[in-house]
C-alpha cells in the first residue's frame, strides 16, 4: 500500500485544503502535508532495496477486465529517484510561494496537490491505461496554476502548453491502444494493458522500413514524450509557458514536469522499442545536439530573465535527451542524474527569479544591475546555483554534465564534440547574465528603490533563506557523494543496459542470479 | 414484363412505386417548401407513404407485423401533429411568421 | 604524523579558512580575516614542508605518498576517486604554492586593510589555494579537473572583486568563459584517454602510455594530449586563448601575483611536466607545444613593449614567461620547464607585490608615465624590484639566468628543439630585457612625473617583508638547478633539481644520437646574456638618459608601432569575428527560427484545424431544411453504397 499512499495522499491532501475553513492558515497546513508526504516518501525510500532492479512494492488490482486495464503500480531504482525529487520539491515550491501567491490560495494549493498526485502516479504507474490517466491529469493542474495565477500573457501560454502536450498525448493514446490489441499474443488470448506485458511483445522491425509496426510506435511514443522533454524543435511552448507561470508554477514545470518526458523515454521507450530507438536514436541526439546549442544560443540574447533560464533548460534537456539515447551506461545513468539536477538547480534558479520579481516587479535584464551591493546574500546564493547549472566541479551540475557526454563520446566522438561547446555557451549566457543583473554599476531598478523607502530593496528573509538551504545542501551534497544518490538507480539502469534487447524487470530469482555473476 | 401487363396487373411494385413517389413529393415538400403548415402537411404524406409500403408487405408477406406497424405510425404522426401544430400556433403568434427560413437561430 | 593526516590538513586548511572568512563576509575586519587566511596557508605550507621532508626520507624510486578519501564518481567502468598524490612533482608544487601564498597573503594584510570587502577577498583567497591544491595534488585527471575549474571559478570572483566597476565584472567574465573553451578541450582529452586507456588516473595513465612514438596526427595519444594543451592554452594564457590574462589584472595586485602569476596560470605546465611520459609519445603534439610557445614569448613580449599600465606591463611578461615554460616542455626539457616555473613563481610575484606596494604608495595610481623617481620614495620597494628585474631579464646569477638559459639550450640542443625556437627564445629575452629596463626606469628612476597631489610613502612591514623573502628567493631560487657546464667551472655544485625530478621525468627517445659540445652551450649563453644586457642598456638610456627618443622610435616606426599598441588588435578580431557574429547569429535564430519558423509553423497547423472548423461550422447554419437535405444526401450515400457495394 506504499505507492497508492504516496500517490493518493495528496488527494486527500488538496481537499483537506480546499474545504479548510481558516483562510491565514492554509498555507501552514499546506507546508506540513507536504513535509508529510516527504517524509512517507523517505520511508519508502528506506525500504527500497537499491541492490535489485525488480519492480518493488508491487500493486496490481484488477480495474477493467474485459481490456485487461488494472490498478498497478511499482517502482525501481529509475522511478525512485524522480518520486524522490518530486516530493522533496514540493514544501520547498510551497515555501517558496508564501507570499507570491496571495490570491485564491486554497485553489491554489489543492492544485498543487492534485498536480504531485499526477506526476507520482505517472512516474509510479505501470499499467499503460492508468499511465495516461495520471499523465494527462498532469495537465489539468498545471493549466490552472498557470491560466489563473500567471503573467499577462497566461492565456495565450496556457492554451499553447496544453495543445502541444495534448496532440502529443494523443498520438501516445493510439499507440497504447494498438499494443494493447497486440498483447493477447504474449497473454494468451487475453487483453492486457500491463506494461509488463508490452514488455514481452515483440514487435516487428524491419530496419530502414519506415511503416513497420515498432518504428511506427518508437515514434508515437517518442513524439508525446519529445513535446514534453521539450526537445528540440518542439520546445516554444516551455519560454511562454515558464514566463507567463507563476514562480512556483515554474519551479515545478521545470523541475519535475519535463522530467516525465525524460524518464518516459527510459522507462516506455527504450525498454519497449529497442531496436528502433538504436535504429532511430541518432535523430533524437542529433536533437538533443541542435538543442544544447541553439537554447545556449537562444538564452544568451533573452532580455528577460526567466525566459533565458527558460531556454538555458531546453540546452539542459538537450544534454539529458543525448545521455538517454546513446544506451551506455554513461549516457543513460549521466542523464538520469542530470534529470535530477536540473530539477534542483533550474528550480533553484527559478525560485530566486521569483524572489527578485517579488521585491522589484520586472524581469527585464537590462533594467538590473548592480544588484550586488543591495541584496548580498541574495548574490551569492544565486552565484552558487549559477555554477551548478553551468556544472562547475563540486556541483551537482559537473557529475551528470560530465557523464553525458563521457556517454555521447562513446557513441561519437563527433556528438560529444559538438555537445561539449555547450559546456562554453553555458557559462556564456549565464555569466553574462549574472554580469548583467548583478554587477557594474547600480541600475535603473536599483536607484528607484533608493529613492523610494516604500520599495527599498531587502536582502533574503529567513524564510527565503530557508526555502534555498535544502537546494544548496543538494547541490554540493550532489557534486560531492554522487554515489550516494547514483546507488539507488544504478542497478536498474545497468540491468536496463544489459538487457535492453529484451528487458522484462527481473524477478528475485533472477536477479540474485544476476548478482552472483 | 411487357407494357400492357404492367398497366393491368397490379402487382407489389404498382404499390411500392406509389409508396416512393408519395414519400418523395412529401420529402421535396419538406426540403423545398418554406411554409410550417406545409412542411407539416408533408411530413404526413411521407408517414403515409411509408404506412403504405408497411400495408403492402404485411399483405404481401401474410404476416400481420406491417399493419400493427401502421398503427404505430398513425399514432405517432397524429401526436406529432399535435405537438408540432400547437408549435406552430404558439411561433406564429409571437412572431407573426410561419416561414421556416425565419427561424435560423441556432446557427454554429 | 601520517602522510594522509599531512595531505587532508593541507588541503582543508585553507578550506576551513574560507568558510570561516566566507560566513562572516560582512565584517571588515582586516587583522581578524588577515589572521585567519594567513594562519591557514600557513598551515598548509607546514604541511607541505613535513610531506617534503618524508618525501626526501624515501629512497628516490619510491617517492610517491598517496591517499584516497572516497570513491568519488563510479559508473561502469569509470571510476574515479578523491584521491591525491604527493611526489617529486607535486611536492614542489605544492610548496611554491603555499609558500608563496603564504607570502601573498600577509602581504595582501597590508594591501587590502582599508577595503570594505577584506573578509570575503580572504575568503576568495583561500577557496583559490584550497582548488589550487586539489589541482596539483589530484592524482588523477578529472580530480585534477576539479581545482582546474575551481581556480577558474576563484579567478572569476576575484577578477571581479570590484564589481560594481562594469569593467572590472566584464573582465571576470571574460577569463571564466576563455577558460571555458579550453576546459572543453581538456574535458575532449580526457574523454579520448579514457577511451584509448581505459583510466583518468594519471599513474596509470603514464605506465601505460605505449613505448612507440606516434607520428600520426590522428593517433588517439596525439589527440589527446593535443586536446589537454588546448585545455592548457585557456588556463596558462597561450596563443590563442591569452587575451583573458591582461584584462584579469581588474583584480587586487596580490591576486594578480598568486593567481596571475604565480600559481594558477602555470598549472597547464604542470599538467603537461605530470604527463610527460604521454606527451613524448606524441611528437606532433610537443611540436605544437613549443611552436605555441615560443610564439607566445615573442608575441607578448612586443605587446608588453608598449604598454603603459604597471600591471599590464608585467602581465604581458607573465604570458611570455609561459610561452618560455611551454617552449622548454614542448622541446622536452620538462625539468627546465618546472625550473622555470618556479623561479618565475619567485620573481614575478615579487615583482607584481612590488608593483602593489608602488600602486599602493600612488594611491591606486598605475599609468607609468606618471610615476618616475620612485626611488627615493619606496627604497625597499625599489630594492625588492631590482632584484626581480634583474632576474627575469636573466642576468647571472640571479634565479631567472639559470632556468631561462637551460630553456635556451634545450630549445637549441634538444634533438625536438630547432635553432628557430632557439632565435625565437633569444629575441624573447631580448625584448623581455627592454620592457623590464622600461618599466624600472619609468618607475623608479628618472625623473619623477607624479602628480603633486600624490605622496608616495614606503609600504608597511606587513607588505615589505614578502618582499624581501621572494627578493631572496629571486636571487638564490636559482642555484638549485646549476647547469653542468657552469658548475663543472665553478667546482662540482650538484644539480639538486635534474636529480630530485629524474624519476618521474621520461628521457626522450632520440636523445643520445646528437652530441653537443660545452662551448656550444658557453657560445649561445653568452649571446642570450649579451643581447639581453645591450638591450637593457638601450632601455635604460631611452628611458632615462634620453627624453623624448622613445617617442621618436615609436614615431619612426609609425604603424608597425600602432599595431603592437593595440595588442595586435586581437580582442577587436575575436570580438568582430567570433562573438558579436555569434550574438547577432543567436538574435536571428530566435526571432527568425523560434518565433518565425516554429511558432509560425504551430500556428500554420492551429489555423489548418480552425479553418476546417469554421468550414463545418458553416454546415450548420440553423436553416433546418437543409440540415433535412443533409439527412436525405446521407441516406442516399448509404443506399447507393449498398446498392453498389
Amino acid at each position: 500500500m506504499m505507492l497508492s499512499l504516496l500517490v493518493f495522499l495528496p488527494v486527500f491532501f488538496a481537499l483537506v485544503v480546499a474545504i479548510w475553513p481558516q483562510k491565514s492558515t492554509v498555507r501552514h497546513l499546506a507546508l506540513g502535508f507536504s513535509i508529510i508526504e516527504f517524509l512517507v516518501s523517505l520511508l519508502m525510500l528506506q525500504k527500497f532495496d537499491s541492490n535489485s532492479a525488480a519492480l518493488q512494492m508491487v500493486e496490481k488490482v484488477s480495474w477493467i477486465d474485459r481490456f485487461g486495464i488494472s490498478y498497478f503500480m511499482g517502482i525501481d531504482g529509475i522511478s525512485l529517484m524522480l518520486v524522490m525529487l518530486t516530493t522533496f520539491l514540493t514544501p520547498i515550491i510551497i515555501l517558496g510561494s508564501w507570499k507570491s501567491i496571495d490570491q485564491r490560495v486554497k485553489g491554489f494549493h489543492s492544485a498543487l496537490f492534485i498536480l504531485q498526485t499526477a506526476m507520482l502516479g505517472s512516474f509510479l504507474a505501470m499499467d499503460a491505461i492508468l499511465f495516461y490517466v495520471f499523465w494527462e491529469l498532469s495537465l489539468v493542474p498545471m493549466y490552472f496554476i498557470v491560466g489563473i495565477w500567471g503573467g499577462s500573457r497566461r492565456i495565450y501560454a496556457t492554451v499553447k502548453f496544453f495543445i502541444y502536450t495534448m496532440a502529443g498525448s494523443v498520438l501516445m493514446l493510439l499507440a497504447i491502444i494498438f499494443m494493447m490489441n497486440l498483447t493477447p499474443e504474449v497473454t494468451g488470448g487475453v487483453m492486457s494493458a500491463s506494461l509488463l506485458d508490452f514488455y514481452k511483445l515483440e514487435i516487428p522491425f524491419i530496419s530502414g522500413d519506415f511503416f513497420t509496426t515498432q518504428t511506427m510506435l518508437f515514434f508515437a511514443f517518442a513524439l508525446a514524450f519529445a513535446i514534453k522533454v521539450p526537445m528540440f524543435p518542439l520546445h516554444t511552448w516551455l519560454p511562454d509557458a515558464h514566463v507567463e507561470a507563476p514562480t512556483p508554477g515554474s519551479v515545478v514545470l521545470a523541475g519535475v514536469m519535463l522530467k516525465m518526458g525524460t524518464y518516459c523515454f527510459l522507462r516506455w521507450v527504450i525498454p519497449l522499442f529497442p531496436e528502433a530507438t538504436e535504429h532511430y536514436g541518432w535523430i533524437f541526439i542529433a536533437a538533443g545536439v541542435i538543442g544544447i546549442v541553439y537554447g545556449a544560443l537562444v538564452a544568451m540574447v533573452q532580455p528577460d530573465v526567466k525566459k533565458l533560464v527558460a531556454y538555458s533548460s531546453v540546452s539542459h534537456m538537450g544534454y539529458i535527451i543525448v545521455g538517454l539515447f546513446t544506451m551506455n551506461a554513461y549516457g543513460l545513468n549521466g542523464g538520469l542524474y542530470q534529470m535530477l539536477n536540473h530539477g534542483i538547480s533550474t528550480g533553484a534558479l527559478f525560485l530566486l527569479i521569483g524572489m527578485i520579481y517579488e521585491r522589484t516587479h520586472s524581469r527585464e535584464i537590462s533594467k538590473y544591475g548592480g544588484l550586488a551591493s543591495a541584496l548580498p546574500i541574495f548574490t551569492i546564493i544565486f552565484v552558487i546555483v549559477t555554477m551548478s547549472s553551468i556544472a562547475v566541479p563540486l556541483t551537482n551540475g559537473f557529475i551528470g554534465e560530465f557523464l553525458i557526454l563521457l556517454g555521447s563520446f562513446q557513441y561519437s566522438p563527433a556528438v560529444a564534440a559538438v555537445s561539449v561547446s555547450g559546456v562554453v555557451l553555458g557559462a556564456a549566457y549565464m555569466l553574462w547574465m549574472v554580469k548583467r543583473v548583478f554587477f557594474g554599476p547600480k541600475g535603473q531598478l536599483v536607484l528607484e528603490s533608493e529613492k523610494d523607502a516604500h520599495h527599498a530593496l531587502h536582502d533574503l528573509s529567513a524564510r527565503e533563506i530557508v526555502v534555498m538551504a535544502p537546494l544548496l545542501l543538494m547541490i554540493f551534497w550532489m557534486g560531492l557523494f554522487p554515489n550516494h544518490f547514483m546507488d539507488y538507480s544504478k542497478v536498474s539502469v545497468d540491468y536496463l543496459i544489459k538487457n535492453k534487447m529484451n528487458y522484462s524487470f527481473p524477478t528475485g530469482a533472477e536477479q540474485a542470479h544476476t548478482e552472483e555473476k | 414484363m411487357p407494357s400492357t401487363s404492367f398497366l393491368t396487373d397490379i402487382s407489389i411494385n404498382h404499390y411500392l412505386i406509389l409508396s416512393a413517389i408519395l414519400f418523395s413529393i412529401g420529402m421535396a415538400g419538406v426540403l423545398l417548401r418554406r411554409n410550417i403548415i406545409v412542411l407539416f402537411m408533408s411530413i404526413e404524406l411521407m408517414l403515409n407513404a411509408v404506412n403504405i409500403s408497411f400495408v403492402t408487405f404485411s399483405h404481401y408477406f401474410d404476416k400481420v407485423d406491417g399493419q400493427v406497424m401502421v398503427f404505430f405510425v398513425m399514432t405517432i404522426a397524429a401526436a406529432e401533429a399535435a405537438v408540432g401544430l400547437a408549435l406552430a400556433v404558439s411561433i406564429f403568434k409571437r412572431f407573426k411568421e410561419v416561414n421556416i427560413r425565419f427561424f435560423e437561430h441556432l446557427k454554429g | 604524523m601520517s602522510h594522509q593526516m599531512l595531505i587532508a590538513i593541507l588541503l582543508l586548511s585553507p578550506l576551513v579558512g574560507f568558510i570561516l572568512n566566507g560566513v562572516r563576509f560582512r565584517s571588515s575586519n582586516y587583522l581578524l580575516a588577515g589572521s585567519i587566511a594567513t594562519g591557514a596557508v600557513a598551515v598548509s605550507f607546514a604541511c607541505a614542508i613535513a610531506l617534503f621532508m618524508q618525501l626526501v626520507g624515501l629512497p628516490p624510486e619510491q617517492r610517491r605518498l598517496t591517499v584516497s578519501f572516497f570513491e568519488w564518481i563510479s559508473v561502469g567502468s569509470f571510476k574515479v576517486n578523491a584521491g591525491f598524490v604527493v611526489d617529486q612533482i607535486s611536492a614542489i608544487m605544492i610548496l611554491i604554492i603555499t609558500g608563496v601564498g603564504s607570502l601573498i597573503h600577509l602581504f595582501s594584510i597590508g594591501y587590502m586593510h582599508h577595503d570594505k570587502g577584506v573578509t570575503k577577498y580572504f575568503a576568495y583567497l583561500n577557496f583559490f589555494l584550497f582548488n589550487m591544491l586539489i589541482l596539483v595534488l589530484g592524482d588523477s585527471l578529472l580530480t585534477m579537473f576539479v581545482g582546474w575549474e575551481g581556480v577558474g571559478l576563484c579567478s572569476y570572483l576575484l577578477i571581479g572583486f570590484w564589481f560594481n566597476d562594469s569593467a572590472k565584472a566584464a573582465a571576470g567574465m571574460k577569463a571564466f568563459i576563455t577558460n571555458r573553451i579550453g576546459d572543453a578541450a581538456f574535458i575532449i582529452g580526457m574523454f579520448i584517454l579514457f577511451m584509448t586507456f581505459g583510466t583518468l588516473n594519471m599513474h596509470e595513465l603514464n605506465g601505460l602510455a605505449p613505448t612507440i612514438m606516434e607520428s600520426s596526427w590522428l593517433g588517439a595519444v596525439t589527440l589527446g594530449t593535443l586536446m589537454l594543451f588546448i585545455g592548457a592554452t585557456g588556463k596558462s594564457a597561450q596563443i590563442p586563448l591569452y587575451v583573458w590574462l591582461p584584462d584579469a589584472m581588474a583584480g587586487p595586485t596580490p591576486v594578480s601575483a598568486l593567481i596571475h602569476a604565480a600559481t594558477m596560470v602555470t598549472a597547464g605546465v604542470y599538467m603537461i611536466v605530470r604527463l610527460n611520459p604521454l606527451f613524448v609519445v606524441a611528437p606532433n603534439t610537443m611540436m605544437v607545444i613549443a611552436i605555441v610557445g615560443a610564439a607566445t614569448a615573442v608575441l607578448a613580449a612586443t605587446i608588453g613593449l608598449t604598454q603603459t599600465d604597471i600591471k599590464k606591463v608585467l602581465a604581458y611578461s607573465t604570458v611570455s614567461q609561459l610561452g618560455y615554460m611551454f617552449l622548454a616542455v614542448g622541446v622536452g626539457a620538462f625539468g627546465a620547464g618546472m625550473f622555470h616555473l618556479m623561479t618565475h613563481a619567485f620573481f614575478k610575484a615579487l615583482m607584481f607585490l612590488g608593483s602593489g606596494s608602488v600602486i599602493h604608495a600612488m594611491h591606486e595610481e598605475q599609468d607609468i608615465r606618471k610615476m618616475g623617481g620612485l626611488k627615493k620614495y619606496l627604497p625597499i620597494t625599489h630594492f625588492t624590484f631590482v632584484l626581480g628585474w634583474l632576474a627575469i631579464i636573466g642576468m647571472p646569477p640571479f634565479a631567472g639566468f639559470f632556468s631561462k638559459d637551460e630553456i635556451l639550450w634545450f630549445a637549441y640542443s634538444s634533438p625536438r628543439g630547432h635553432i628557430l625556437l632557439w632565435i625565437a627564445g633569444a629575441i624573447g629575452a631580448t625584448l623581455t630585457a627592454f620592457y623590464m629596463t622600461r618599466l624600472m626606469a619609468l618607475t623608479f628612476w628618472g625623473s619623477s612625473r607624479v602628480d603633486k597631489s600624490v605622496h608616495p610613502h614606503e609600504s608597511p612591514l606587513v607588505m615589505t617583508i614578502p618582499l624581501m623573502v621572494l627578493g631572496l628567493l629571486s636571487v638564490i631560487g636559482g642555484w638549485v638547478g646549476i647547469p653542468h657546464v657552469i658548475s663543472e667551472f665553478v667546482g662540482h655544485i650538484p644539480n639538486f633539481w635534474e636529480h630530485w625530478l629524474e624519476p618521474l621525468i621520461t628521457k626522450l627517445p632520440e636523445a643520445s644520437q646528437v652530441a653537443h659540445s660545452a662551448t656550444e652551450e658557453w657560445a649561445l649563453m653568452g649571446v642570450s646574456v649579451s643581447l639581453a644586457s645591450i638591450s637593457a642598456l638601450a632601455a635604460f638610456i631611452m628611458y632615462t638618459k634620453k627624453a623624448g627618443a622613445a617617442d621618436k622610435v615609436a614615431n619612426a616606426f609609425g604603424p608597425v608601432y600602432k599595431l603592437v599598441d593595440n595588442k595586435y588588435y586581437v580582442d577587436e578580431a575575436y570580438f568582430g569575428v567570433i562573438i558579436n557574429p555569434l550574438v547577432s547569429a543567436s538574435r536571428d535564430l530566435w526571432h527568425y527560427v523560434d518565433v518565425n519558423v516554429i511558432d509560425k509553423a504551430t500556428y500554420k497547423i492551429t489555423d489548418l484545424v480552425r479553418g476546417g472548423g469554421s468550414f463545418v461550422r458553416s454546415l450548420q447554419n440553423g436553416n433546418m431544411q437543409q440540415y433535412a437535405m443533409y439527412v436525405v444526401l446521407g441516406v442516399v450515400i448509404a443506399l447507393s453504397y449498398m446498392l453498389v457495394g
